[in-house]
């Protein structure tokens, strides 16, 4: 236990005292690398608690990222477009959700998919609104939106950086303590077997309905803190590819644990920088890292390290 | 209208070949494959190698889904038989690689343009039926399709090696205790499904542009195929194909703007009222 807090405060401190010593890119970086690890975590809230493999966060992380950009060009302030973003992406999420839920593995990531390419499909064709494949573009930064003192502008991009990196921080923290909460070891239950934790007084599909709505918003919080870091958003959002970067952040970091994800984040997005150097089919890469890691370490970086850990302490 | 009819239920072939290969794999080997796509792209990319090496739209059309045969012999003995005894959602992402790797594969060798080769002589004029004038190549493509719909039939029905797919299929751990080598057939089960695929993807060649996306979007229009009529069904597969395509075609004349999320609509309305699919089996 006191391991896990140290190890916490000494993400969270290198995450908020890293503009102090790094430059634009690396600061870039580092705030994708939290986006897309508060994404994957999402991701996992479903996939290593439950099994259940989702190939659609892309459509609540897009959800949250035009909501937070039509929000924020209509002057809303910052922190109420982004939560408000968040809750748009669990409102997608809670009506897709109620269909996706209704079915086992194999059903359930057919349909995360085809409903993912069903909100690009819209999200390209509703010009009106999200400005079709051109996407929304300039997302002003604008103020916080706090009362009195606290309503400072955050148009500076360190400023931005601590306000998404403090936001990814809380949401990290509350994922955690979800994790080993009543939800999370009801999820568990249900991923070692489903039949029996129904028995054992588990509303099965209602407990997933929460999770799926629950991981929703967070993707759409992920997506939501895009909208301002960019300042444009574009149907790619949606598209499967991006659906595709939380599940192999995952994989690679190990779907097993908590800090997996994360690990994954930051190793996936790191990797693909210097990929793009070399070459453009990096896609091509990353599919050959996948089909390595499911034919030969299934529980990902992480894992491998604690059975390292585990056999030394042995020994 | 009649126009718009044949090209809708034209184009509800090449899913209907997708969708048949994917729901016959899962119906035996109770894999889903991501890279059914993928294979239907491949199909296309190698008749049009063919075609150019001999000049041949028969011989491509030959060739094409037989490499793509060979190509689903080597994923499966090569790769997905390695991961029968893990989780399923292992098996679903080891599929998912081969999407990801096929799709950069082909745009490394062939480049993101859009090929298109021509359509064979034979086929490319038109006949009058009534008022319309239709275009004898989707004809055609109507009629390879009910065709291989009808030898998917016969082959499942009347023979002995048939017989033995679908006992594997309605109760893989008796068919294997009577004797049924399950590892060979799920091998050439993989292998036929992928030729369906790679046959869909050389009958594409001359009217859809050839591109390397073309795997992904007809994976997805092949999700909600299965879904729609239920998976592992081949008459769910051929009906849903047909209704997706007429759909498709009919909702362009129509309503253009919804043309792209009819399919979803029906799917979501299957869903709520059948969610096993129209002629699926109720889960569990």
């Amino acid at each position: 236990m006191r391991v896990r807090v140290i190890a916490g405060a000494a993400i969270a401190a290198i995450v908020l005292l890293l503009p102090l010593v790094a430059g634009p890119f690396l600061r870039y970086l580092v705030l994708n690398m939290l986006l897309l690890a508060l994404l994957a975590l999402s991701f996992n809230l479903l996939f290593g608690m439950t099994g259940l493999l989702s190939f659609g966060q892309g459509a609540y992380y897009a959800g949250g990222a035009y909501a937070a950009a039509l929000l924020l060009r209509a002057g809303v302030p910052m922190l109420w477009s982004i939560l408000l973003g968040a809750l748009a992406a669990a409102a997608l999420a809670a009506v897709l959700g109620a269909f996706c839920v209704r079915h086992t593995r194999i059903y359930f990531s057919m349909l995360t998919l085809a409903f993912g390419m069903l909100v690009y499909a819209v999200v390209w064709k509703w010009t009106d609104v999200t400005g079709g494949d051109d996407g929304l573009i300039g997302i002003p930064r604008g103020r916080l939106g706090l009362p009195g003192p606290l309503d400072f502008s955050l148009d500076s991009p360190v400023r931005y950086y601590l306000f998404a990196a403090i936001l990814v921080l809380i949401s990290m923290a509350i994922l955690h303590r979800l994790s080993a909460s009543p939800l999370g070891l009801a999820l568990q239950a249900i991923r070692e077997n489903a039949e029996r934790a129904e028995f054992s007084g588990i509303r099965v599909r209602r407990t997933i309905y929460i999770a799926f709505v629950t991981a929703g918003l967070f993707a759409g919080l992920s997506g939501a803190l895009l909208a301002p870091l960019e300042q444009t958003v574009s149907p790619s959002t949606a598209h499967w590819t991006k659906s595709a970067e939380p599940v192999m952040a995952t994989l690679i970091g190990g779907p097993f644990s908590f800090l997996g994800p994360i690990v994954g984040a930051v190793v996936y997005l790191g990797l693909k920088e210097i990929i793009v150097r070399f070459t453009e089919y990096w896609l091509l890469v990353f599919g050959l890292v996948l089909l390595a890691t499911v034919l030969t370490f299934r529980s990902g970086l992480v894992g491998a390290a604690a059975d390292l850990i585990a056999r030394k302490r042995r020994a | 209208m009649l126009f718009q009819g044949l090209v809708g239920l034209s184009e509800a072939m090449y899913l209907w070949l997708v969708a048949a290969g994917l729901s016959l794999i899962f119906g035996v080997m109770r894999v889903l494959n991501f890279a059914h796509g993928s294979l239907y792209m491949l199909g296309a990319y190698f008749a049009w190698v063919a075609f150019r090496i001999s000049g041949s739209f028969w011989v491509a059309l030959l060739a094409g889904p037989l490499l793509v045969g060979a190509a689903g012999w080597a994923m499966e003995f090569g790769f997905l038989r390695r991961v029968y005894s893990a989780p399923e959602a292992f098996q679903l992402l080891l599929t998912f690689a081969f999407v990801l790797i096929l799709d950069d594969a082909v745009k490394l060798v062939f480049g993101p343009v859009y090929q298109s080769p021509p359509t064979p002589a034979a086929l490319s004029g038109a006949v009058l039926i009534g008022r319309s004038i239709l275009p004898t190549y989707h004809l055609f493509i109507l009629g390879v399709g009910a065709l291989v719909g009808l030898g998917l039939w016969l082959f499942l029905e009347k023979t002995s090696f048939g017989l033995v797919i679908r006992a594997t299929a309605a109760d893989r751990e008796m068919a294997r205790a009577l004797g049924v080598r399950s590892s060979r057939l799920f091998t050439w089960v993989f292998v036929l499904g992928a030729i369906l695929a790679g046959l869909g993807g050389a009958l594409s060649m001359p009217v859809r542009a050839i591109s390397p996306g073309m795997g992904e979007f007809i994976i997805i229009e092949a999700f909600v195929v299965v879904v729609l009529g239920g998976l592992g069904s081949l008459r769910g597969a051929f009906l849903g194909s047909v209704l997706i395509g007429l759909l498709h075609a009919y909702g362009l004349l129509f309503m253009p703007v919804f043309e792209l999320a009819l399919g979803y609509m029906a799917m979501a309305l299957v869903l709520i009222v059948r969610p096993w699919g129209l002629f699926g089996v109720r889960e569990g």
